[in-house]
């Protein structure tokens, strides 16, 4: 079969399942979930052969198959509905089709029971089609699209229990967030395509290839604004808000959409125009006192702050799911900081890697949370480890991972994010910090939760989940112990066309695979694991020893206190747009009631009232003056017109 | 100077104003009256100057239609007045001011 | 002979008229009455030098007959002896001096502006003979209509004059 025509079925199948599930299957539940089910799994098996048939991972930079129909045309603006494969789409392909697929058989076990599970399905597969759409998209234009389907969805997902006010409201703020970003990033759209009258990607590249200075006044101003896109999609600071209150959500879209793939969107964007953002600095003339600051400091500073910022509110989390979304955040800054230090196949390494085993850390969340019957208090938890053997070892592969323990994938990925930053002396310190916090905060969820002994009535009578939860469990971990030395990296490599990627092309056998790091970028790497082992001891000194209440925050104090509360994030956005809608209600308010009710309204009936009352007085009944005042307007007007 | 049709306009057009002055000066109701009279009488005259200067019949039969109805006029007013009299004991018009807000 | 007599009649009637409309002497209704009789008599006279006999005639009798004998009955029967005790309103005579005075400013200029009278002579007599004809042949409707007005007329007077009148 043409690879153009697997990528049109990886793509239509999951929209077929989520219509049919909608208009057909909505009454029948276990249908609609084998529908679901069977849609993404067949995408994953279309994945796998377009990746076999086509030339594998391995594809070399500039070259891609576009597979492509004319969507419209208006005025100068030609928007195709393409499909592009290289090798960035395979590799996401396989990732989100993979993890999608772990996570929809985990889900038929999680939600079971739930009344509206038919809609679950659906709602999971039009995210499916969403997410594949934007990694396939040959455009911005219809990356855009894709875009706000992924937000439209990952709000009906986050909104699944829409009849908890927390979820209502966590669906909202994730969807308004959003919406702040796309706002950005629609406008980098356009900034590009009045610049250079084209949206694909294919041809941008080309035109910025041949000329560098095609943008001219606008290079760095597109890169940030398309950026704020992906701000808002990964949860960046200062729009990095919305992704704990999604935790709301059902465990299983958690781990789908704010572990594995939408949040990964916005890094798979970067990486995908990272073409915009390595151009010289230019800024218009109002915004001169940013020159000199190219997109990718922006970029990279903005990825350093949310992963530090993210693993400080991680370490004082209780919730259980809330110390996974931070460390999601913390991730992703990461995975951002590795794009804006000019390596976006390091970011995108870590984005595949972190997609397994963040899924996997958040599945066996959800195993936890479901064998203690919705309990997500780490504090009421303890005691797993017996009772729950396979989701505390698979859970302990995913911390290992996550605190990038070789010869788990966490290692590599995050060794080349750490081999990134080097040229950048503080990001590099800063990003060591995180490693350390990462891995203090993983263990401290580890030590609490799942071992020891239980804290709670409902902790010591916990049972393992049903065998189709545990499952994808277990995929999920090989996948994260294996994904360090599958040649992901490479494939990126070459499919970005980053320097470097002939060097290492050649593992030369397994073990050298293993300790390739070690060789390349040794400071990176010895550092780096010096910070997990920082982290684990510092960790294992307070929580070793199992203790009922967390002892940190007499120790730190207020600092406790602002991390736990998230650094008022919150608060001060509340306030921020508190003050905002009350200016703005003044305003208002002020307009109406001067200017509308004041001027026009009573303005109107006070002159047509005055009007009158002068009027009236004319009215004095004697004739004589009526004579008077007729004779004297003919006689003006016999003046007028006579004259 | 010759007299011509102007002078006999510039007469007319003296009694109209004369009788437009009576109207609007004098408070007497019947004095209005007859200042009424003198302005019909000014278009009479020059109906009748026009009718002779330009050799049409029309403008005198025209003036004889006119003192019919204002005969007609005159005795329907002046009962108006009588009337008039008979309830307000007066006919002046400051006295005659009902008609207004 | 006619233009002197012209003058006579038409200074006398201007006269006459102003006497009936502000009679520096006396506010009298009845002085203003009988100043208007002698203002239709004069009249009359100019309808003469226009050789209007019929109207001249008409006005004599119409007007300074039977409209000037009901004016100075109801003055009578009403005993209107008023005005005389009033004082003017100052402003009201100023403005209305001013209005009438514009009045005969826009009048006499349009009049004397237009040559109205250019090239024309008086050629028409109006003879008793040729007006009868007319009224009788192409105003017959009219004149049967105005019978009719006088009629309405008659009757509305009646029905005002009768004193239960409600």
């Amino acid at each position: 079969m043409q690879p153009e025509t697997l990528a049109w079925i990886i793509l239509a199948l999951p929209l077929l399942s989520a219509a049919g599930i909608t208009l057909f299957t909505r009454r029948n539940a276990g249908l609609s979930a084998a529908v679901s089910v069977t849609a993404v799994a067949a995408a994953f098996v279309a994945s796998v052969l377009l990746v076999l048939s086509y030339r594998g991972l391995h594809i070399p930079a500039g070259e891609c198959l576009i597979a492509s129909v004319n969507w419209l045309n208006v005025g100068g603006l030609s928007v195709e509905l393409g499909l592009r494969l290289d090798s960035l789409s395979n590799v996401m392909l396989l990732g989100v089709t993979g993890v999608g697929l772990m996570i929809h058989i985990y889900s038929c076990g999680y939600m079971a029971g739930d009344p509206s599970y038919a809609r679950f399905f659906a709602s999971l597969s039009l995210f499916m089609f969403s997410m594949l759409g934007i990694v396939l998209a040959s455009n911005f234009v219809m990356m855009f699209v894709f875009w706000e389907l992924v937000g439209v969805s990952s709000y009906l997902l986050i909104g699944f229990w829409f009849e908890r006010p927390a979820a209502a409201d966590a669906a909202k703020k994730a969807f308004l967030t959003n919406r702040i970003g796309d706002f950005g990033f629609l406008l980098g759209i356009i900034a590009v395509w009045a610049s250079l009258g084209t949206v694909d990607f294919l041809d941008l590249q080309r035109a910025l290839a041949a000329d560098p200075q095609a943008l001219g006044a606008f290079a760095s101003l597109a890169g940030v604004l398309v950026f704020m896109g992906a701000m808002g999609k990964s949860a960046q600071f200062p729009l990095h808000v919305w992704l704990p209150d999604a935790m709301e959500g059902p465990t299983p879209v958690s781990a789908l959409i704010h572990a594995a793939t939408m949040v990964a969107a916005g890094v798979y964007m970067l990486a995908r125009s990272f073409f915009l953002f390595e151009l010289a600095p230019a800024w218009p003339e109002s915004l001169g006192f940013l020159s000199g600051i190219s997109a990718l400091d922006v970029i990279a500073w903005t990825g350093g702050i949310t992963s530090l910022m993210a693993a400080l509110m991680a370490v004082q989390q209780s919730d259980i799911k809330r110390i996974l979304a931070y460390s999601t955040l913390s991730q992703l800054g990461y995975m951002v900081m590795a794009v804006g230090c000019a390596r976006p196949e390091a970011g995108m390494y870590h984005l595949v890697t972190h997609a397994f085993f963040k899924a996997l850390l958040f599945l066996g969340a959800g195993s936890v949370i479901h064998a203690l019957h919705h309990e997500q208090d780490i504090w009421k938890m303890g005691g797993l480890r017996s009772r729950l053997p396979v989701t505390y070892w698979t859970f302990l592969v995913g911390t290992l991972a996550l605190c990038g323990v070789p010869p788990f994938s966490g290692f590599y990925s995050k060794d080349g994010i750490l081999a990134a930053a080097e040229t950048r002396p503080v990001l590099f310190g800063l990003a060591l910090v995180v490693a350390a916090l990462t891995t203090f905060y993983m263990f401290r969820l580890v030590l609490v939760a799942l071992r020891g002994e239980p804290r709670d009535a409902a902790a010591s009578h916990a049972h393992e989940s049903p065998s189709v939860m545990l499952w994808p469990l277990r995929f999920l971990a090989i996948a994260s112990v294996f994904a360090g030395f599958w040649g992901i990296d490479t494939a990126l490599k070459r499919g970005l066309g980053m320097a470097g990627a002939s060097g290492h092309e050649d593992h030369g056998g397994f073990l050298a695979g293993v300790f390739e790091p070690f060789g390349h970028a040794p400071l990176a790497a010895f550092l780096g694991l010096f910070a997990t082992g920082i982290g684990f001891a510092v960790a294992w000194t307070l929580y070793g020893s199992h203790p009922v209440r967390d002892p940190l925050p007499e120790r730190l104090g207020p600092l406790a206190r602002w991390m736990r509360d998230k650094f008022y994030f919150d608060e001060a956005y509340a306030w921020l747009i508190r003050c905002t809608h009350d200016a703005l209600a003044a305003v208002a308010d002020w307009v109406d009631r001067w200017i509308v009710a004041g001027m026009f309204v009573r303005g109107l009936a006070g002159a047509t009232d005055v009007a009158g009352r002068a009027l009236r007085l004319v009215l004095t009944g004697n004739l004589q003056t009526y004579a008077f005042l007729a004779a004297a307007g003919m006689v003006v007007a016999l003046w007028i017109v006579v004259l | 100077m010759k007299v011509g049709l102007e002078h006999y306009l510039l007469i007319s057009a003296g009694l109209f104003s004369l009788g437009l002055l009576g109207v609007i000066l004098r408070r007497n109701l019947l004095v209005m009256y007859m200042g009424l009279e003198l302005m019909l009488n000014a278009a009479n005259l020059a109906l009748v100057a026009f009718s002779r200067y330009n050799k049409n019949l029309d403008g005198q039969l025209m003036v004889f239609f006119i003192i019919t109805v204002a005969a007609a006029e005159v005795s329907v007013g002046l009962a108006l007045i009588v009337a008039l009299y008979r309830r307000r004991q007066s006919a002046h018009v400051e006295d005659l001011t009902s008609l207004k807000f | 002979m006619t233009d002197v007599l012209f003058y006579v009649f038409g200074g006398l009637a201007l006269a006459c008229a102003f006497m009936t409309v502000a009679n520096p002497f006396s506010r009298s209704p009845v002085a203003s009455a009988l100043f208007l009789v002698l203002t239709m008599v004069w009249l009359a006279g100019l309808f003469v030098l226009l050789h209007a006999f019929f109207i001249a005639a008409v006005q004599i009798l119409v007007y300074a007959g039977a409209v000037m004998v009901l004016f100075l009955f109801v003055i009578m029967l009403l005993d209107l002896k008023e005005e005389e005790r009033r004082h003017w309103n100052r402003f009201g005579v100023g403005a209305g001096f001013i209005t009438v005075g514009g009045l005969l400013a826009v009048l006499a200029t349009t009049i004397v502006r237009s040559h109205a009278g250019a090239g024309l002579t008086p050629e028409l007599e109006g003879t008793t003979h040729a007006l009868g004809l007319a009224l009788f042949q192409r105003y017959l409707l009219p004149f049967e209509a105005v019978s009719v007005l006088l009629l309405v007329g008659m009757l509305g007077v009646i029905l005002l004059s009768r004193r239960d009148l409600k």
